[in-house]
């Protein structure tokens, strides 16, 4: 039985990573052998892909430009999700029901829905198209791991707090030396999570960004993929080679930083 | 006294959670309002800075919406990709976490396989797949004589299902994640005595595992309808645009084409606004029947 369950286990997780491994081949290639064979090569591997997609996107600009947008949305996050969080989990001020009752609404409704009236306010109305702000915006604070924030924060035990209310310390100054240290853990499975969104983001900074040297690198690339690719010697060969450029830094983060991208830390904000 | 039932115990709790709730406002209530309100007027992009008037025009944008035969197709569409994805992901993502959990060697490497696909971009993967799948492509070359004509991607029968199947895989890592903490708060009891009654291991995973998850079950149907009804990258990139003949469109890729690049906002309004009534009916329906006892 346990040796049946390893080997199904086994082999449902080769074929999860089998696209990954034809996508890094696939891009090395310099012409596409999609013979069973040529998913193993054994030469004729070349660089010449990333060279071809890097004249036709900007690799690295794209690169800042994902950054930038990401780097935002974690600020956004980390500051005032936090703030959010900890009021939510241990101040009792008016209007914390609400806002709670938000917090789970907001989770349910699908992004999608507030594209357009989205769209109208910060690209007509505030002009906002083609800015790094326009991009950050919708996204700049993380429900999710506001979500997450406030469990944390939750089950810390009361005394710690009643006590250093008792010495006199303010609430930031609570938060930022009590509460902060002790969901370390936490802030990093929450800004893991945050990360994957914005940096793989393709649908808004699509709509925002009709500049290329403000397209992140999913824009830029599926930009690639849907108009120039038929014009490329190795089409295939340049998408991959982006693809691996774009997957790349977030599967290098996961894989990094795999033992906080854990069940229970998620667990305690499923429980609810 | 007075000032503390005014503004709670803690009034400092308002200011630090003030910029949350100043976003909240902005970026969801205030255009989920404005959706609403615009599927209900005759709104159109007008020339900046310029005066127009956007009459009230009642039902007529939902009309139009509920005649379109495109709009009708894409909502059947989303009921094809719903009907194989919810089922697949729920099946498999509660088995795979439940072999998971108990597996003793190489968790690391087989955790991390499962979920590297939800980490990775859907530009990214999709690129893959178009290689993969496309008429000259390795699975069919595997399949030899067995390839389907026309090809998968530009098969109208086949499109939306294999969109369908990539999104499974995309998104499985993340409900496993959900299962495994489920399963962690299983009462390690109910199992014993079920295999003191001589339950088989089917018969505990039947009787056991799958009634004890059900709330994590409920989550994780929610949260896949919620995907479905905000699918949009993989009928844009991997059937070029909902193809073939708009077999794969989704709602929102017809918001999108109608809304932005026709220049109808109203008429994208309704449909958005259709969508979330789909989703919370569901979801309500979802509820019913696996929360009740």
């Amino acid at each position: 039985m346990a040796r049946l369950r390893h080997v199904v286990l086994f082999l449902g997780a080769l074929a999860f990573l089998f696209p990954f491994y034809y996508m890094l081949i696939g891009s090395l290639q310099s012409s596409p052998d999609t013979s069973v064979k040529g998913a193993f090569p054994t030469s004729g591997l070349t660089l010449d892909n990333y060279k071809d997609i890097n004249s036709r996107v900007d690799l690295v600009g794209s690169l800042i430009n994902s950054g930038i947008f990401t780097g935002g949305v974690l600020l956004g996050t980390v500051v005032f999700g936090v703030l959010a969080g900890y009021a939510l989990a241990r101040l009792h001020f008016r209007g914390r029901g609400t806002l709670f009752v938000l917090v789970l609404l907001v989770q349910v409704i699908p992004f999608q829905l507030l594209l357009i009236p989205l769209y109208v306010l910060i690209v007509r109305g505030y002009g906002l198209a083609d800015s790094y702000l326009g991009m950050i915006l919708p996204f700049a604070i993380n429900t999710t791991a506001v979500f997450i924030f406030r469990q944390f924060f939750l089950q810390l035990p009361d005394d710690l707090f009643a006590a250093a209310r008792l010495d006199g310390a303010g609430e930031l100054r609570i938060l930022w030396s009590v509460a902060l240290p002790l969901v370390r853990p936490a802030l990093l499975t929450a800004v893991l999570l945050t990360f994957i969104g914005p940096w793989n983001e393709f649908l808004w900074p699509f709509l925002v960004t009709k500049q290329a040297d403000m397209q992140p690198l999913a824009v830029s690339l599926a930009n690639y993929i849907s108009n120039v690719s038929a014009r490329a010697a190795n089409p295939f060969g340049a998408i991959l080679a982006g693809a691996c450029v774009l997957a790349a830094p977030a599967v290098g983060l996961f894989i990094a930083f795999q033992r906080h991208f854990v069940s229970t830390d998620l667990g305690s904000g499923v429980k609810g | 006294m007075l000032k503390e039932r005014a503004l709670g115990r803690h009034p400092v709790g308002m200011i630090l959670a003030a910029p949350y709730a100043v976003y909240i406002a902005v970026i969801f209530a205030y255009p989920f309002g404005f959706a609403v309100w615009m599927s209900f007027h005759d709104y159109f992009f007008a020339a900046p800075g310029a005066i127009v008037d956007h009459p009230f025009v009642g039902l007529d944008n939902y009309k139009a919406v509920l005649t379109d035969p495109a709009v009708l197709r894409s909502f059947r569409n989303i009921g094809v990709f719903l009907i194989i994805n919810v089922p697949l992901t729920t099946g498999l993502a509660l088995l795979l976490a439940v072999a998971l959990n108990k597996v003793v060697h190489a968790r690391t490497f087989l955790r991390v396989a499962f979920y590297v696909p939800y980490v990775t971009a859907s530009v990214a993967v999709v690129g893959v797949w178009l290689f993969l799948f496309n008429s000259d492509g390795l699975v069919n070359t595997v399949l030899g004589p067995l390839a389907p004509d026309p090809s998968w991607l530009i098969n109208e029968y086949l499109a939306m299902p294999v969109i369908a199947v990539f999104v499974t895989w995309k998104q499985l890592g993340f409900f496993i994640l959900l299962y495994l903490a489920a399963l962690q708060n299983v009462p390690k009891e109910l199992y014993e005595s079920a295999s003191v009654d001589g339950a088989t291991a089917w018969n505990r995973f039947w009787s056991v595992t799958v009634p004890a998850v059900r709330p994590a079950t409920a989550l994780v149907v929610i949260l896949s309808l919620i995907t479905g009804a905000n699918l949009f990258t993989e009928p844009y990139l991997l059937t070029g645009g909902g193809g073939p003949n708009g077999a794969s469109a989704s709602p929102v890729l017809v918001m999108y084409q109608r809304g932005l690049q026709q220049g109808e906002p109203d008429f994208a309004a309704a449909i958005g606004v259709l969508l979330v009534i789909g989703v919370l009916i569901v979801a309500y329906i979802n509820r019913r029947l696996i929360e009740r006892d």
